[in-house]
Parts: structure tokens; sequence; C-alpha cells
């Protein structure tokens, strides 16, 4: 299939490369680009990235393996990234992945059959005190979780709803 | 003022006022003053050496996990010969149990900005480069708006408020990938490359980003120069531990009834923090073991820990280290093996694959863990792992490998018990 950038896109490739004083640091940010237009970015799409950049694809292809938060394959609608790290794994993060197994029927790794959702095991994600947590597709942080917000996320998304930005203040305004 | 002070402390980081991520607000409450003066006092502020040195003084030690000397990093950039030179914001934030500098991003912004503008004024930096993990996308958003707004209000840009001092900002996102928050691995990763760190000599301050002079800096560390300025190095290095002094941000996590992020002074007992900070065990459970800063720094047994306090001296006492000051505390009932597993697990994920030592050491120590983990292990792979450990430690390029080592050394030497009663009994009959 090809894969084409709107107008759009290249505008903001434009601006991107501005930021720098040589193109190639333009590769994360502009696959970035990619995979907000493409949900993805297959080797397809690297290719175009390469392309828009006159980068050598294996330069592009190089950098999209090596961070996770890049999709090398296509995935569901909602990409489910589960923490299970230090914190998460303290305080059940674990029993989260599997309650979110048990609902989706598919293990982490894999993507629904319709195409709804994907679950993905991942590392630390910064929000150690509010675990256990997931990201919705590289995106908002649904905190604290039980499996009750778990079911309700799942029916807050199949809704065609996004979850909301989920604020948590600093606690203890003043120590007692 | 001193740690045993702290139920007064008024926070200055992350101050209660209401709004104050938007930069009117900010302006409000004194915000860009520090720079305006560095900037226009001439009579105070001599040039850009004097703010090193008031920077120097304040000692304020790197929070990003190394604790070195913030003025210091700055006097090794070299003379500028008219050339770009760069400031690097570390905000890659990925080390396990570390979620601070999201606050600042979150809650003051324009605070942690200002300081970034001073340290490049001081340094002679032409432009500066904040790295934001990709995971944080919401705090990427709003960097990328309090960016914007500081440059419509002239604090960014040409000839800033008057002055012949022009510098750019910008704001750049990572994918994904623990190994970006070691210094040379996030400039390469600015670059557009794969975040392999890099061999040092030459140091980033001789040829960092576009081998130009470069200094890395963590967010935190920077948002506590703009009161090191207002307030003098002095109020900076009278307040908590004295040789690691200043308020800092702790991020408490695990099993205590109101874990978060919490702005005190340094120099805080780490069992007030887990008692009265923190508000004591969840369920009334016995504490275990605390791991004072990060995944990486050395886990410590609750009854090592009477007197203790969170600064690098004191820490050292005890084998570890201050680290980002992200505390994760465990229970009674916290399983070492499956912890210190998990913690394996995550290194052998991150590892970038350049060093042998670290490429296959954290992949065997993970491996054997398992093992372990599953009940087949022996007791002699406790003394394989802790023989692993010594062939990674100090062997590699950057320090994920030491990171790797370091927990499974001391969890297994401080919870050893544990672990012999999970392996097998490793006795054959001799006769």
């Amino acid at each position: 299939m090809a894969y084409e950038f709107t107008e759009e896109d290249l505008q903001e490739i434009e601006k991107i490369k501005a930021k720098y004083p040589e193109v190639k640091a333009a590769t994360l940010p502009v696959l970035w680009v990619a995979q907000n237009r493409f949900g993805h970015v297959e080797p397809d799409v690297q290719k175009l990235v390469a392309d828009t950049l006159g980068l050598p694809q294996a330069h592009v292809h190089g950098v999209a393996s090596f961070y996770t938060q890049y999709y090398k394959e296509k995935k569901g609608e909602h990409v489910l990234d589960v923490c299970t790290c230090l914190s998460c794994q303290l305080c059940g993060g674990y029993d989260i992945l599997e309650h979110l197994e048990n609902k989706l029927g598919i293990k982490a790794g894999e993507t629904t059959e319709d195409g709804k959702f994907s679950i993905q095991e991942v590392e630390c994600l910064g929000a150690c005190g509010y675990a256990p947590m997931l990201q919705v597709t590289n995106d908002q942080y649904v905190n604290n979780l039980t499996p009750e917000k778990v079911d309700d996320l799942i029916e807050t998304l199949k809704a065609g709803k996004e979850p909301e930005y989920d604020q948590i203040g600093m606690p203890l305004r003043k120590v007692k | 003022m001193s740690s045993a002070d702290w139920k007064n402390y008024e926070r200055v980081l992350i101050p209660d006022i209401d709004g104050l991520e938007k930069i009117d607000v900010y302006e409000e409450n004194g915000g860009y003053s520090a720079f305006k003066e560095v900037l226009t006092d001439k009579k105070k502020w001599e040039g850009p050496k004097s703010v090193v040195d008031e920077v120097k003084a304040a000692n304020i030690r790197g929070r990003g996990g190394a604790g070195f000397n913030a003025g210091l990093k700055w006097s090794f950039m070299p003379p500028s010969d008219g050339g770009p030179r760069y400031l690097a914001c570390n905000g890659d934030e990925s080390e396990p149990g570390t979620f601070k500098d999201r606050k600042i991003f979150e809650y003051n912004p324009h605070l942690f900005i200002e300081g970034a503008l001073i340290a490049a004024y001081a340094m002679e930096v032409t432009a500066i480069y904040v790295y934001i993990r990709g995971e944080y996308k919401v705090y990427i958003d709003m960097m990328e708006k309090a960016v914007q707004d500081a440059y419509d209000k002239g604090f960014i840009g040409e000839n800033i408020m008057g002055s012949d001092y022009s510098v750019d900002f910008y704001v750049h996102s990572g994918a994904g990938a623990y190994i970006c928050g070691e210094e040379t691995s996030m400039l390469e990763s600015l670059e557009g490359k794969r975040g392999y760190p890099r061999v040092k000599p030459p140091f980033p301050a001789q040829k960092g980003l576009w081998g130009r002079p470069t200094t890395i800096n963590n967010i935190e560390t920077l948002a506590h120069v703009p009161n090191v300025i207002n307030r003098g190095a002095d109020w900076f290095s009278s307040i908590g531990a004295e040789n690691h002094p200043g308020p800092i941000l702790y991020g408490i996590s695990g099993h205590v009834n109101r874990p978060g992020v919490y702005e005190l002074p340094t120099g805080i007992p780490v069992l007030t923090l887990i008692n009265e900070v923190a508000g004591g065990m969840r369920n009334g459970k016995e504490l275990k073991a605390v791991i004072p800063g990060g995944s990486s720094t050395p886990i410590v047994r609750a009854d090592q820990l009477d007197g203790i306090t969170m600064d690098s001296d004191s820490l050292r006492e005890v084998g570890t280290m201050l680290g980002t000051a992200g505390m994760v505390v465990m229970d009674e009932d916290t399983d070492m093996v499956d912890m210190l597993w998990r913690i394996s697990h995550f290194y052998h994920h991150e590892s970038c694959g350049q060093c042998t030592p670290c490429r296959d050491g954290t992949g065997w120590l993970e491996k054997i863990l398992l093992r372990i983990k599953n009940g087949d292990g022996e007791i002699k792979d406790l003394d394989l792992l802790l023989d692993i450990t010594t062939q990674m430690e100090g062997r590699t390029i950057c320090a994920l490998a030491d990171a790797a080592a370091w927990p499974v050394r001391h969890t297994i030497t401080r919870f050893r018990d544990e672990f012999e009663a999970r392996c097998k009994k490793s006795v054959h009959a001799i006769a």
C-alpha cells in the first residue's frame, strides 16, 4: 500500500525540520507524525518517512525499531499499555493485566479479532505513586486501577469516547 | 531550615498557587524576575560567570540521580567561540519509582523554563532542547504551550528583554526507551538516532549535540535555579542536609497509604517519610524494605533504617544512594524473589545492546532469577548471580549495567535466606 502525507503533515514536517541544525534529528518527531496519521509505522511508512526526509530507509528502520512506542505492525484501535514494573507489580499490576486479558480474551501482545483492542505489557511509565496503571494508545494515563475501573474504561472506549485527563494534585498542601 | 522542622516547610518548587502553570499567574508571583535580573542588573550580575559562581556556591546536586553540583558542571563548558552551544534538559524520567519531573511540567512549567533560560545565559548557550519521554504526551503538550507563551511574552527569542542575549527553546519528544535518560544516549536520540550511549571522553561539554559544547541537566535541577538567583546561594544551601542541600521532590510509591510526590527539604529521615508524610504502611502491615531513589539504588532492609536520612552521606552508611529520591516502599508480604526478577526483567528489556557485559549479562540475570522464581533454581545459582554482577559493573560504556547489577547483588545479600528458601536443595550424597 502506498502511504502519503497530507499537505498539513508536510507543513508540520517543515516546522519540525526548522528546530534542528540537521535533518536527521527530525527522524523521531516525523515518525510520530506518521504514526499519528497512519496508526503505525510499518516498513512502507518507514520508507515514506525516509523519502520525505531524504534519509536512508535503513536509518529510519533502525530508529523505529529501537523505540517501543512506535508500532512496527498494525495494532488495535485502542492499545492498552499495562505497566507491571516495580511499583505497579507491588500494587497489583499483574492482577490488572490478567483481568484485562480475561475480559478481552487475548494475551498481552495480541489484538482482538474485531481489531478494537491490543494489550501490551510495558515497562515503567512514570506513574509509580498511582499504581497500578495503564496508558491508552500512547496518550492518557488511567491510574489507581481496580478491576471495576478497567471494566469502565473498556465500556468508555467501546462507546467511542476517550478517557479524560486524570489530574492528580500534590498531596498534603500543608503538612500538619 | 533544618530537616527536623519539615512540618513548617513552605513549598518553593511547586507552591500552593492556583493556576501557576499559566504564564500570567507565574509572572504575578514574581516569575521571570530572576531571569530579568541576571540579564539587566549589571551591577549585581556582572556577566554569565557570576551566575555560574552563585549556582556553584548553592551546591544544587543534580536531581536526576548522579548528584553532581550543577554549577560546577556548568563551569566545564569551554569559553564561547561564537558558534552554537546547547543546553539539553533531561525530562526522560524513566527510572522505576521516579515520577517527579512531571509535576513540574504540570504545575510549574515556567519555573523550569526560567531556570533553563538562566542556565543558558550563564553558559552562553544558543539553543535549549527539553527532552521529555514520549509516554508523557500530556505533559509534552503542556510544555509546548508553556514554551510558546514564553516566546510570545519575549522571554525566549531574539534580544531578550532588550539585552544582547538571544536563545531558542525547543521541546523534543522521546518514543519509549529508558536508556535515553542516560545523558549521551539522550543526545543521540535528539540527533535522531538509536539511543546508544557515547564513549566518554569526549564529554558533552567538549563535544555534545552535533559536536558542539553541551550541558545536560535534569528538569528539577534547573527548576531550583530561579530560587537560587532570587534568594541567594546561602538560602539554598541552608535548607536540608548540609552536603546535599535544598528542597527536593520525593516520589513515594509502593505499600504506603498516601503515595505521591512531596516537596520537602533533603535529609528527612526515611522512616518519617514513610510513617508521617506518606501516611504509614498500607493495611497496617510491617515495613520490610525500601528502595530509596529509583530501582537501581540498592535496597535497604527495614532494620537498617533507624536514623537514616534522605541525603547521600546518610544513605551511604547503609550502602545505598539518593538517586532520584523516588522511594519504593515494600511491606512484609513482598516476595523479594519476584520483585528482583521484575527489576532484572526491566534492565534486560532496556539494555541498548551495545556492550556485551550488559546485553548478555542483563539477560542472564533475568533468566537465572526466573529459574529461581519458578522453583527450579539451585543455591549455587545465587553465587552465579553475584559473580555475574561483578563481571558487569564498570565494564560498559554507560551505567545501565551497574544499575542492573546493584539491585541483584544487594537484594540477594540482604535477603539471602528468602532466595535460598526458593532454591532446590542442591545437596548430593557423597557416599
